[in-house]
């Protein structure tokens, strides 16, 4: 990984932007805006695979990121057992059915070959089929759903650390996106775009209303975390004296010992939210490393070199021999399993799961957003797209509400437009997206780092 | 004899009338879709902002007019604000494409970037309709609500079940067959119909023959900026006005337009009424209906609801998915992307 003196610029131009904010707004600001920034470079390294290696479009991100955020529940939450007990079995058979029925209907494509009698025949079939299924499975989540529903009401989980899930998060984005991908790559780009659309909204209401899987709307909170909670920091006596030593010279000029002592409280208290924050970006920035270390490996690879071909110019690959269906399918998996472990962390650092939270602009078009700010085909400049990105979304409302305030400063504080303009300051952000992005199309189209094409 | 007048009286109150008016919105933004993409050659993911930007601006000229006490008595008094919502609607799909379209056109970008580029502005859009109305649920329809209310329509007729028509389906069925026969007129039968037409069937040679690209790609903004702005004025009055939903619309609108053919107008007509009927009839519950024609002992205790209203939204996926999977170039064999 060498950087040249362009690409370092970008990245202490962001180091400082950090640490102006952990002077100015305070370091926990700084840390929280940190995390986010990570995670959303995850999420745009996944997007840069499939769009900047092979040309494959993802606009189904805010799907694979629910996904994710099902796997951290499925995997964290106790499992509840009346609710196994009830619905476990019903819920097992629908199972068995629907396999069943997917079989038959693979069987009918198969041996049935006339067009139109094909089409009639899985059609009928599959409507029996979900006649009988629905039978026993709505049976079975309604008993399900009766269960506490103020509490529970759902399957639950399998009771393992949160952190399993990131791997599990990208399993099952992985799976979503090879169903979808047999289904959709073999379109062209455009269509392939609203098709990915559409099937992340299918899967966000499904999680949405689906109460026995994810408790739907009800949302599920109260997750497990990786890291320590404050509370069990603010009491261990490791924690005390760590805080202690670092302010040391700040207490050591206190000699009241009362005082003293309310000044070390408050900053243990202070100090454990940031100690939490730190670990959280601790672990992201390490997966965030490993990540950005297999994609780099895997660009300049003879693989990375095939998709780039792919890319470029898919007939000449085709003439190559290059399986061009296989290699669109593998990339489009394998850049949505990413997303996926992003979505898993980004409910871990929440803490809590809720589906109607999934919306396409904030979830799919600003990850575009960042990958095409930052360079697509270039893996540091999806990161630093998801930095500037994100750091710009947060940043843009003190920084409106300030611009606001000077420019309407000769006016009257009780005028209406002054007024109307300071309510409507969270909505400037998505005025400097669409700007950012149509800057950047128009007179950088390969984004702030571009991608460096080797010739070797 | 009754009861099957009774069930069908159901069908019509709860699926078709209902269907009809959902699909004749969802055929003009279709319609809109079709045209930027049949003669720009891009997927318009800002045309639901485009559609929204009309709406807002009719619903500001509607509360010009109601500050004004000027109205039309039983109708809405957003009709008489109707044209200068569609100038402003133009005026902005003419901005956009001078200021962002025309360069990519001019470089002869591939689609996507155009794809990408109208993301760009649908931000941007998105933003100046919140900026400017705020993101609450804004109800703008005045006048008489109902033509017929179902206790009119039971006690004229002495049936069990009632038919409610909203003034405001009425109007949306009118104005759509307005619209749909004028744009299929000017289409087929004015000289820059058939330019347009030729323009988007083959641009080169279209070029050759002395057609003026400009001038046909300022008329396509006139006509798709009517059509978004009607579309969008008639999906506010007939639910309510929400900046948001129609981010939402915007993905059934391409549903419509590509399971019809994109590329083709009368596709993407027929699209609309197809995506509509079906988010419809799948999920809505046929107890009712059943009730009046099956015997009584074979009444049907549940339902009878294929999907809970809740995948509403996901049934027009899925008429795309399996369409596109069947027959990629859609019902009306569009142009394949």
């Amino acid at each position: 990984m060498k950087f040249d003196k362009y690409e370092w610029t970008a990245i202490s131009i962001m180091i400082s932007l950090f640490i102006l904010v952990g002077f100015i707004q305070g370091w926990s600001v700084s840390l929280v805006i940190l995390n986010m920034c990570i995670i959303s470079a995850i999420m745009t390294m996944g997007v840069n695979i499939s769009w900047g290696y092979a040309g494959v479009i993802n606009f189904g991100v805010m799907g694979f990121l629910a996904m994710g955020g099902l796997a951290a529940v499925l995997v964290s939450y106790p499992p509840i057992k009346e609710a196994w007990q009830v619905g476990g079995s019903g819920l097992g058979i629908s199972f068995i059915l629907l396999i069943a029925l997917v079989t038959a209907v693979y069987f009918i494509s198969k041996v049935v070959q006339k067009k139109p009698h094909k089409y009639w025949l899985n059609g009928i079939v599959i409507f029996f089929g979900i006649i009988i299924i629905r039978y026993f499975f709505l049976n079975a989540t309604n008993r399900i759903e009766e269960i506490d529903p103020a509490l529970a009401g759902f399957l639950g989980g399998a009771n393992l650390p949160i952190i399993f899930s990131w791997v599990v998060g990208g399993f099952f984005a992985g799976g979503v996106a090879f169903v979808i991908g047999k289904v959709a790559l073999g379109l062209r780009s455009d269509y392939l775009a609203i098709v990915t659309l559409g099937i992340s909204e299918i899967v966000v209401s499904v999680l949405k209303h689906e109460e026995w899987l994810s408790r739907g709307v009800k949302n599920v909170i109260g997750l497990k975390r990786p890291v320590p909670y404050e509370i069990n920091l603010q009491t261990s006596d490791w924690f005390i004296n760590m805080v202690a030593w670092f302010n040391s010279s700040k207490l050591n000029n206190i000699t009241n010992i009362d005082q003293r002592q309310e000044v070390l409280n408050n900053l243990i208290i202070d100090g454990s939210g940031l100690f939490v924050k730190l670990n959280y970006a601790v672990l992201f920035f390490m997966v965030m490393i490993v990540i950005y270390y297999f994609a780099n490996k895997a660009q300049i690879s003879p693989w990375g070199r095939m998709m780039r071909a792919i890319r470029d110019n898919e007939t000449s690959a085709n003439a190559m021999g290059k399986d061009i269906v296989k290699q669109h399918l593998i990339i489009f998996v394998i850049g949505a399993a990413i997303v996926g472990v992003a979505g898993a962390m980004l409910v871990t650092l929440d803490g809590l799961f809720t589906p109607s939270g999934y919306r396409p602009l904030r979830f799919t078009f600003i990850i575009w957003i960042m990958v095409i700010v930052g360079g697509s085909g270039n893996n540091l400049g999806a990161i630093f797209g998801g930095f500037v990105i994100w750091f710009a979304w947060i940043e843009v409302a003190p920084l409106t509400t300030f611009l606001i305030e000077v420019f309407t400063s000769n006016m009257d504080p009780q005028n209406a437009i002054r007024l109307h303009l300071l309510d409507s300051v969270p909505y400037f952000r998505y005025l400097l997206m669409g700007m950012v992005l149509l800057l950047i199309l128009r007179y950088r189209p390969k984004g702030i780092i571009p991608e460096k094409v080797r010739h070797s | 004899m009754i009861d099957i007048i009774n069930a069908i009286v159901v069908l019509l109150n709860f699926v078709i009338i209902p269907g009809l008016s959902y699909g004749s919105q969802l055929a003009l933004g279709a319609l809109g879709v079709t045209f930027v993409y049949a003669v720009l050659r891009f997927a318009n993911f800002a045309h639901g902002e485009l559609m929204s930007f009309g709406a807002m601006i009719t619903i500001l000229f509607t509360w010009f007019f109601q500050s004004q006490n000027i109205g039309l008595g039983i109708l809405p008094t957003a009709l008489i604000a109707l044209p200068f919502g569609i100038l402003a609607t133009i005026i902005l799909g003419l901005l956009s494409d001078k200021f962002v379209f025309k360069y990519y056109r001019s470089q002869k970008s591939v689609p996507v970037v155009l794809a990408m580029v109208s993301i760009g502005v649908m931000f941007v859009v998105n933003a100046i309709i919140r900026i400017i109305v705020g993101t609450e649920t804004i109800k703008f329809s005045d006048g008489q609500k109902f033509i017929m209310k179902a206790k009119q329509f039971k006690a004229m007729t002495g049936l069990n079940e009632g038919l409610a028509l909203k003034s405001s389906q009425v109007i949306t069925i009118l104005i759509t067959i307005l619209l749909l026969t004028f744009t299929f007129w000017f289409l087929q039968k004015t000289k820059t119909g058939k330019s347009m037409r030729a323009f988007s069937d083959n641009e080169d040679l279209a070029l050759l023959s002395g057609i003026n690209p400009d001038r046909v790609v300022f008329i396509t903004w006139l006509i798709v900026g009517t059509l978004a702005c009607v579309a969008g004025t008639l999906y506010g009055l007939d639910k309510s006005y929400k900046p948001i939903i129609y981010l939402n619309l915007v993905l059934p609108v391409f549903a419509s337009a590509i399971v019809g053919g994109i590329g083709s107008p009368f596709g993407a007509v027929v699209g609309g009424y197809v995506i509509a009927f079906s988010e419809i009839m799948v999920t809505y519950a046929y107890k009712k209906f059943l009730k009046y024609l099956l015997p009584e002992n074979l009444e049907p205790s549940s339902l009878v609801q294929l999907l809970s209203t809740d995948y509403k939204f996901a049934v027009s996926f899925t008429i795309l998915v399996i369409v596109l999977l069947i027959r990629p170039s859609g019902i009306f064999r569009g142009k394949v992307l």
